[in-house]
């Protein structure tokens, strides 16, 4: 498929959403290639980008292929694509932790290609030190960048009623539920104060109620403290259920078709108390499938 | 907890204790019936009286004996970890040591020992290196895999949380190389013990070693069985001194064992 031919997709798949409150413009997309520079003055750049993305696992075999993917300031998307299909590539990639074979990182604007320590990350195993209790798990990033544990305790202790964890400051990560251990592992990303986060299939290990608990309260948290992120997965119903937009990654790399983005998909986010069972949801999905193919 | 799944805990410590005075006693009858003659065989009996009446020569000998251990075992410790640390972080020294680590614990300690009083003398030096030669290898061996164990996530995670080489490895891989290690200071503590008596029963002044090669040569075996008695003693002391070690160094393991 060509790029021009993939514009298109986009086109024909952004729907139009006037009436979803999430539905944000989302600059850049129209014209990937416009740098920071070129953005008028008080427009605010894109909180991630990454531009024609092409990366390999062994600098030889190209896993994805010129992947654009831009996160708006206060939105939350969605990169969805089938097992092995070179998520976790682009997630390593994102995160700095490896650098593209080419296209670069920008957040807000900013080249940070290859840079780790940028973004917060999470992942779908908690990845809790089982040798720290909770308060201390979640202060992990603060007292990595410096600060003093009673300083970092300070500052994490008053948003544990909000993460769902009263309770829980003095409890080891064993005592705790996987729902629990998810969300202490969400506090502690939100603790690496970077403002953008980045997200590995973050709640599909759980049983399917408290995911669907667990995705909502995400939601809810997300708009609230107005993070920008970016959910990698492979789970059609996590991507829509959590996301305004949604990357379709397509492609077998192992067969030799390196993965591209298919297309874009916008979710009319109406706010209801069973969304996963609306039409709009849905039909979202049905349009993901589609593409995923 | 599950019906059924765990025997009591008077159960689990009544049983083994009813099987060795029941052995015992068997022990006793046999040597009463003369079934075994008694020079060959002393009788429990005997051997607690021997025990007693020994007892502050016992002791004196277990003071040297202990202190080699100790000595030996903290050297062996600290050593192992600086082995384990470096086989660690440099891929070039694990590729270089780690066949050479195996092959040395292939050679009998009883080997070399004569030949360690041969270089070194009578004295303690000699006893106190046979211990660090038994206790630096499992110590080694269960830092290196307990570093190992850590999930490679966790530390991609820690460096985007821009964590230095040091706080990865104080934070992530130090308490990950904790059970493993104590699992290998609790059988290290029982090699040392064992190498500081052989080392000394081939060769040396003082020591519970040299204490059983004395009453083996007088035929005294109710004494040398007194001297077995004190041997095994100190082993599980040191033991339970590490199972306490780790009691209070891992916190976490015992929140995990109340979950089960």
């Amino acid at each position: 498929m060509t790029e021009a031919g993939e514009k298109n997709v986009v086109g024909e798949t952004e729907r139009s959403a006037a009436s979803s409150a999430a539905a944000r413009p989302v600059r850049g997309e129209d014209c990937p290639s416009a740098g920071p520079s070129r953005l008028p003055d008080g427009v605010r750049p894109p909180a991630l980008e990454a531009r024609d993305l092409t990366l390999s696992w062994d600098g030889a075999h190209v896993v994805v292929a010129d992947a654009d993917v831009t996160v708006a300031p206060g939105e939350v998307c969605c990169l969805v694509g089938r097992s092995g299909c070179g998520k976790t590539t682009i997630l390593h990639a994102l995160a700095g932790l490896t650098t593209p074979m080419a296209g670069r990182v920008l957040l807000h604007g900013e080249d940070v290609t290859g840079r780790p320590g940028r973004v917060s990350y999470m992942l779908q195993k908690d990845l809790l030190l089982p040798s720290r209790r909770i308060i201390d798990n979640v202060c992990l990033p603060l007292v990595l960048a410096g600060m003093r544990r009673a300083d970092a305790r300070a500052k994490a202790e008053p948003l544990f009623e909000r993460f769902g964890l009263a309770g829980c400051e003095r409890k080891w990560p064993s005592e705790l539920s996987g729902g629990m251990r998810q969300r202490a592992a969400f506090l502690r990303t939100y603790l690496m104060g970077a403002d953008v986060t980045l997200l590995d299939e973050p709640f599909s290990a759980l049983d399917a109620l408290t995911r669907t608990d667990v995705r909502r309260w995400f939601v809810d948290v997300a708009a609230e403290l107005g993070l920008s992120a970016l959910v990698i997965t492979h789970d059609v119903d996590e991507a829509v259920s959590m996301a305004s937009r949604i990357y379709v990654l397509a492609g077998a790399p192992a067969a030799g078709e390196p993965s591209h983005v298919a297309g874009i998909v916008t979710v009319d986010r109406i706010a209801s108390e069973s969304f996963e069972l609306t039409d709009e949801y849905l039909a979202a999905k049905r349009e993901v499938m589609a593409l995923l193919g | 907890m599950a019906a059924g799944s765990a025997p009591s805990r008077a159960r689990r410590v009544l049983t083994p204790l009813a099987t060795i005075v029941a052995l015992l006693l068997i022990w006793q009858a046999v040597v009463d019936l003369g079934l075994v003659p008694n020079f060959l065989l002393p009788t429990p009996v005997q051997v607690v009286q021997s025990l007693v009446e020994d007892a502050p020569l016992l002791a004196s000998h277990l003071v040297t004996t202990l202190g080699e251990a100790a000595a030996g075992l903290a050297a062996g410790v600290a050593l192992g970890f600086v082995f384990a640390v470096l086989m660690d972080r440099f891929e070039g020294f694990y590729l270089a040591f780690e066949p050479l680590m195996t092959i040395s614990q292939t050679i009998p300690t009883v080997a070399i020992a004569p030949l360690l009083v041969l270089w070194l003398g009578y004295g303690a030096l000699p006893k106190v290196v046979l211990v660090i030669i038994s206790t630096f290898f499992p110590i080694t061996v269960s830092l290196v895999s307990g570093f190992r164990s850590v999930d490679p996530d966790a530390i991609d995670l820690m460096r985007t949380m821009n964590a230095s080489r040091w706080q990865i490895f104080w934070y992530a891989k130090l308490p990950a190389a904790a059970e493993q290690f104590f699992s290998g200071l609790k059988i290290s503590a029982t090699y040392a013990i064992v190498g500081a008596v052989i080392a000394e029963w081939l060769g040396g002044n003082a020591g519970l070693g040299v204490y059983m090669t004395r009453v083996r040569k007088s035929f005294s075996y109710d004494r040398m069985f007194a001297a077995i008695i004190v041997i095994s003693a100190l082993s599980l002391g040191l033991m339970k001194l590490v199972e306490l070690a780790q009691r209070v160094l891992m916190p976490w393991k015992r929140a995990e064992g109340k979950q089960k």
